[in-house]
């Protein structure tokens, strides 16, 4: 009884001496300023920064490696807290938000076949490859609007999703949920969107849109800096897009939407000035 | 010689610590979502294994069996076990912060890890000579090194499959864990032990 207490006592005795003799000696000088980071850090190791975890992150920031707006889910509280500790000026990062790019509702889009199965996207775009005819297009059964966690996601009442730009924090999660990629994120800054996500040719869209991307170019031709084409499909390029709106009344499917100026046709956002807000940022 | 290689080849293929004995499921599940991660992991494993297997071979035969102390054997270990690590921790952040980087953030995983200890426990219970010993060690560090890497990849390509929801995340890795398992006993019977 007591060798077996006196050894056991004697190993942890030893182990104890030997480690706190090392932490000592070994004793690593640790940046204080990356300790501060980290604390204000929401602490989730998304990734959303590009490194790792937050720890890698803090270290980052405190070597000065890395622009302390980078961590988009801790938002402007904690990009100030971190500039506070640094003592450098915030810079707020660009806020994004998500963008359906499809306005095919059940009025404007033609069906496949009628789905009854159960609402969920994910479901209906195995069956077939969905219900729309078209392959990009919005299914309109709300995986999204489930997936949302701030209630940001309106679906209207023909079956299309609209999101609430004021709502939306940019956390990315339709965008991974939808099964048919109709979601993208873009700066909030830029309002005027190519709402079409199908690569078919024009003649095909027509078939079976009223408001689908024909890739007829004149949008291109109009404002040529700020639309690519590809594959029969237009986009706006985010970077270059200040005169991007003046597009619009030239697209002859009416598919180019500016949420500066409401939300699309069909949704209950849309009578109310809800996008006013990103007038200023623009 | 041709033992020293049975016991290597047993450690690792036919007694697979991870998809045989069923040790070291924590990190198994846990650190295998990328096979850069797990081979980091592995790393680290093989290290901690053989310098643990070493030092829980001396303390048995040195002091546990001269006392007659052979029940303290699991509480010895695990504090031995424990401290090293975080010994070696503290000298590798010190003296290598290369290797810090890429082992440093799994070391405080593995301190009490069941793996680790059962190393050191089974290479006991065998009644191995030290080189023996360290040889199984290393072994079983390798076949865990082949575990996480194999799971890691099979992983990697399930992210990128159409999982259905209920399956999706640990149901469908632990569904792969099992048939990855079940292969490993493909082994049995290669070597004896």
């Amino acid at each position: 009884m007591l060798t077996a207490i006196l050894c056991l006592g004697g190993i942890g005795l030893i182990a104890a001496a030997t480690l706190g003799v090392a932490a000592k000696k070994f004793a690593v000088e640790v940046d204080p300023r990356e300790a501060a980071v980290l604390e204000a850090l929401p602490g989730a190791n998304c990734g959303a920064c590009g490194e790792p975890g937050c720890s890698g992150y803090a270290k980052g920031v405190a070597d000065g490696r890395l622009a302390p707006n980078l961590c988009t889910p801790g938002g402007s509280a904690t990009i100030e807290a971190i500039a506070a500790i640094l003592g450098i000026e915030a810079v707020a990062a660009e806020p994004r938000v998500a963008v359906v790019l499809c306005q095919g509702d059940n009025e404007k889009a033609t069906e496949k076949y009628r789905y009854l199965g159960m609402a969920d996207c994910n479901a209906a775009q195995k069956l077939a490859d969905g219900p729309k005819t078209c392959p990009g297009g919005c299914l309109g059964l709300g995986s999204c609007a489930a997936a949302c966690p701030f209630d940001a996601i309106e679906m209207t009442a023909s079956g299309l999703a609209v999101i609430n730009r004021d709502k939306c924090t940019g956390c990315e999660k339709c965008v991974s949920v939808c099964p048919r990629q109709v979601i993208v994120m873009a700066p909030k800054a830029s309002t005027t969107h190519v709402l079409c996500n199908s690569r078919d040719k024009g003649a095909q869209v027509r078939k079976y849109c009223q408001v689908g991307c024909i890739g007829c170019n004149i949008c291109k031709k109009t404002v040529p800096e700020a639309y690519q084409i590809e594959s029969f499909l237009a986009r706006v390029e985010y970077e270059q897009d200040e005169n991007a709106a003046a597009a619009i009344e030239k697209c002859p499917m009416k598919c180019i939407h500016d949420f500066s100026t409401g939300y699309p046709e069909g949704s209950r956002l849309g009578s109310k000035k809800a996008a006013s807000g990103e007038n200023a940022a623009a | 010689m041709v033992s020293l290689l049975l016991i290597l080849i047993s450690a690792v293929f036919v007694n697979n610590f991870v998809l045989a004995r069923f040790l070291g499921i924590c990190p198994f599940l846990g650190v295998s979502k990328k096979v850069e991660t797990a081979i980091g992991m592995g790393m680290a494993v093989i290290f901690v294994m053989s310098v643990a297997s070493v030092v829980t071979w001396f303390i048995q035969y040195f002091i546990l069996n001269r006392f007659g102390l052979e029940y303290l054997q699991t509480i010895a270990f695990i504090l031995v076990i424990a401290s090293l690590v975080q010994l070696v921790e503290m000298i590798i952040q010190k003296t290598s912060p290369v290797l810090y980087q890429s082992l440093g953030i799994f070391l405080p995983l593995i301190t009490t890890n069941c793996a680790v200890l059962g190393v050191a426990v089974l290479s006991i219970q065998k009644s191995y000579s030290f080189v023996e010993a360290v040889v199984f060690a290393l072994g079983a560090g390798l076949g865990f090194t082949l575990a996480m890497v194999l799971f890691a990849g099979l992983r990697e390509r399930i992210d990128l499959c159409p999982v259905p929801n209920s399956f999706r995340g640990t149901a469908i890795a632990l569904v792969t864990a099992g048939l990855l398992s079940l292969a490993f006993m493909g082994f049995a019977g290669l070597v004896k032990g």
